[in-house]
């Protein structure tokens, strides 16, 4: 089969979210995503699906690992990559986030990968340009290629999706990796488990389908995956939770707590990572652990998610 | 304005008119600017009178409109008097009663002077000033009520802000009881809020928006009947929008409290699901809530138990909303579209024309003691004739507000004021285009 009939099956001009994709086009992304590993793993990792493309990483919330990853991604594709990171404090004063885009819109890139520390915001840029849109995370809603990516990881490894039990762990309320991961497990049929205090699990959670558990050693019982994520320290000083280490007691992945889940359990944490807060160092680093294998997994997918699009751009 | 217009006669009418309870076939004679008569009794036709066959269209008294921000002073890009009256105009509102938060906020007598001169050498319609309830809208000095009161203010409020001291609450309403002066606060406990933007719930959830409880305005709504039962004051809750703040009001009214309540039009026909995918025209406060909400608003309007309903009128322009949601500016233009919308609940049978208009027109002029929002012989002459099915099309394009910010854009509305008048001086009138 040739790349574009692989492609067929994803018909999206964005990706702006796993809300909306259907099952079948997430299967399609995943194995696209196998044969970019398997390119990226080769001597020679170039492809030209987007020769004389020019893809724009606009992130106005640092993020080293995901814009390097895109960076890495677009590259092997063959585009040209420009990054622009856009910090709250050098927005210049009046400048506001569509003015910034339709800018960047004028000098006609092709796909524009943006992060934004606003929910919604990549969904209000992408009405305003005539390019395709990555949203490479938005506030607190969704942030797709990350789950795309723990998806694929998972696979590998665990086969199928279907019939796993996945407890994702920690800051629910603010994480938009969270909200990414139920909804793309949830459409493979994986059974969902959210773990953490109330007061860091979003009101009308249970609307998503997922079973909710304010004590970590239910919550990792049978547990096939064990999917921590990040707690910013602000967070942490009395406002959601009264300290780091009444937090890690009760909720931070040490040996003692995953042992509670099923034999061969894996463990994953999209970065960055608090160790000795969400995770202990021990458990990170150890062998169940596929927090690095993450890493080059994103790479494959975002690879993915942009011979996708690149179907539909314009010729 | 003008009070020597020609005299007019709307023969074979529709009058409804709340004060009276008379929803019924009859003429509407106006001269010198007031009702001479109107009803089914109504004879005489004035020398030299305008005649207007009504086909039997409704003429009802003009809207009283008791919360409108208006751009002026400080803000004209985003609405003058000139723009806000013509608009209300057009949307059958006959007085416009402003909010005090604007630049300079309107906390000195010499201030809500300059609004009633620079309103009515410049607006359509009538425009009444509210005046702030605490100096600066700080929340911590009361204002000089009396004297405000005594310059024209029919009210005293901080307008989108909400009183959070308890004590400073306490004080307004025991002093404001001796002017028989009318408090209106905007129930909403700031800190609940926190950095809410939405109705907290599966909606925001989704969108991964933070979400603002409903207790952020219960608990300010239970608070403030508490000190209104303490006080003995007169307090008015300018908008509710959830279920258990209208169990509350229902609760003081029925022990003879003078309390009383407000809901804007957007929470009687629209909903959270109406934000959709981040549409920051759906941006209010208080936030659109659930469907159950807006239906229990609908009810209280119905029973009586919610007093008015407003258009919360607040002009915004691209400067302040567009940007992702989270980062934009809450409200939403509504005088043009107020009657039309409200219409929906007579068109879905859930009121009837008198209610509707006792809650648009009737009662909002009792409560600010106006002598308008009625068609009782010696009233002042405001009033509208409306087709009460013209269907219609809303296109923000259209809208004569200075700002475009409707959330009715490409609404289907059945219902359109075909002439309006104020004084008994027409300062509307419909023209197909």
């Amino acid at each position: 089969m040739d790349s574009a009939s692989k492609t067929r099956g994803f018909a999206h001009r964005h990706l702006l979210g796993i809300e909306g994709l259907t099952p079948a086009e997430i299967v399609t992304l995943l194995d696209l995503a196998e044969e970019a590993v398997a390119v990226s793993r080769q001597v020679e990792k170039k492809k030209s699906v987007l020769r004389g493309r020019t893809q724009i990483n606009l992130f106005f919330e640092a993020s080293t690992r995901t814009q390097s990853s895109f960076e890495i991604a677009g590259k092997r594709l063959g585009a040209d990559v420009m990054n622009m990171s856009v910090g709250a404090s050098s927005v210049k004063k009046g400048e506001t986030l569509v003015d910034t885009a339709m800018t960047l819109n004028a000098m006609n890139p092709d796909i524009l990968v943006v992060r934004h520390h606003a929910a919604g915001a990549v969904h209000l840029l992408a009405q305003k340009v005539g390019c395709s849109v990555v949203n490479a995370g938005d506030g607190a809603h969704e942030h797709p290629t990350q789950a795309l990516l723990d998806a694929l990881t998972i696979r590998r490894h665990k086969g199928p999706i279907h019939r796993l039990r996945i407890a994702i762990c920690g800051d629910i309320l603010h994480s938009r990796v969270a909200r990414s991961n139920i909804l793309l497990l949830s459409a493979l049929g994986a059974e969902i488990r959210c773990v953490g205090p109330s007061t860091l699990l979003p009101k009308a959670l249970d609307r998503l389908g997922v079973d909710i558990f304010t004590d970590m050693r239910k919550g990792l019982e049978g547990a096939d995956i064990v999917m921590m994520l990040r707690l910013q320290r602000e967070r942490m000083d009395g406002s959601f939770v009264p300290s780091v280490r009444e937090y890690f007691r009760y909720f931070g992945l040490d040996a003692e707590k995953l042992a509670l889940a099923a034999p061969g359990a894996l463990v994953m944490h999209p970065g960055p990572m608090n160790r000795g807060v969400e995770i202990d160092s021990e458990i990170a680093d150890g062998p169940q652990s596929l927090i690095r294998e993450q890493v080059e997994m994103g790479v494959a997918v975002r690879m993915a998610v942009l011979e996708a699009l690149a179907q539909h751009l314009p010729n | 304005m003008d009070s020597l217009s020609r005299p007019i006669v709307f023969e074979n009418a529709r009058v409804v008119d709340p004060s009276r309870g008379l929803d019924a076939p009859g003429r509407v004679v106006v001269t010198d600017g007031v009702i001479k008569a109107a009803g089914p009794g109504a004879t005489g036709t004035p020398d030299g009178a305008e005649i207007v066959d009504a086909a039997g269209r409704i003429v009802a008294p003009g809207l009283v409109d008791v919360r409108v921000f208006v751009g002026e002073p400080g803000a004209d890009h985003r609405e003058t008097f000139a723009s806000a009256g013509q608009a209300a105009a057009a949307g059958g509102v006959t007085t416009i009663v402003t909010m005090p938060d604007t630049d300079p906020v309107i906390d000195d007598p010499a201030l809500v002077d300059f609004i009633a001169r620079r309103a009515r050498d410049t607006a359509a319609v009538r425009v009444l000033p509210m005046a702030a309830l605490t100096k600066h809208l700080a929340g911590r000095e009361m204002t000089e009520i009396g004297l405000l009161r005594e310059a024209g203010a029919v009210a005293f409020t901080d307008g989108r802000r909400s009183v959070a001291n308890p004590q400073v609450m306490r004080r307004a309403l025991t002093y404001a009881r001796d002017f028989g002066a009318l408090i209106v606060n905007q129930p909403t406990d700031a800190d609940l809020v926190g950095a809410g933007v939405m109705n907290e719930g599966e909606t925001a959830m989704r969108l991964g928006l933070p979400g603002i409880p409903k207790e952020a305005e219960i608990i300010v709504v239970e608070r403030d009947v508490r000190l209104a039962a303490l006080t003995g004051g007169r307090y008015h809750a300018a908008q509710i929008s959830c279920a258990e703040s209208l169990d509350v009001v229902r609760r003081a009214k029925k022990a003879g409290l003078a309390v009383t309540c407000g809901v804007s039009v957007a929470h009687l026909t629209l909903n959270e699901r109406d934000i959709g995918p981040y549409r920051t025209f759906f941006r209010m406060t208080p936030p659109l809530r659930a469907e159950e909400d807006r239906q229990a608003m609908i009810d209280g309007v119905a029973d009586g138990t919610i007093d008015v309903i407003v258009s919360s009128h607040d002009p915004q322009d691209v400067d302040t909303k567009r940007h992702p949601f989270a980062e934009a500016a809450d409200g939403a233009v509504g005088l043009e579209t107020l009657l039309a919308a409200a219409l929906r609940l007579v068109h879905d049978g859930r009121t009837d024309f008198l209610t509707l208009f006792r809650a648009l027109s009737t009662r909002p002029a009792e409560l600010l003691g106006l002598p308008g929002g009625r068609l009782a012989p010696g009233a002042p002459a405001d009033l509208v004739l409306i087709d009460p099915d013209m269907p219609w099309i809303c296109a923000a394009e259209g809208l004569r507000s200075r700002s475009k910010n409707t959330p009715f854009e490409g609404a289907r509305f059945s219902g359109r004021v075909l002439r309006t008048l104020v004084a008994g001086r027409t300062v509307y009138r419909y023209a197909q285009s």
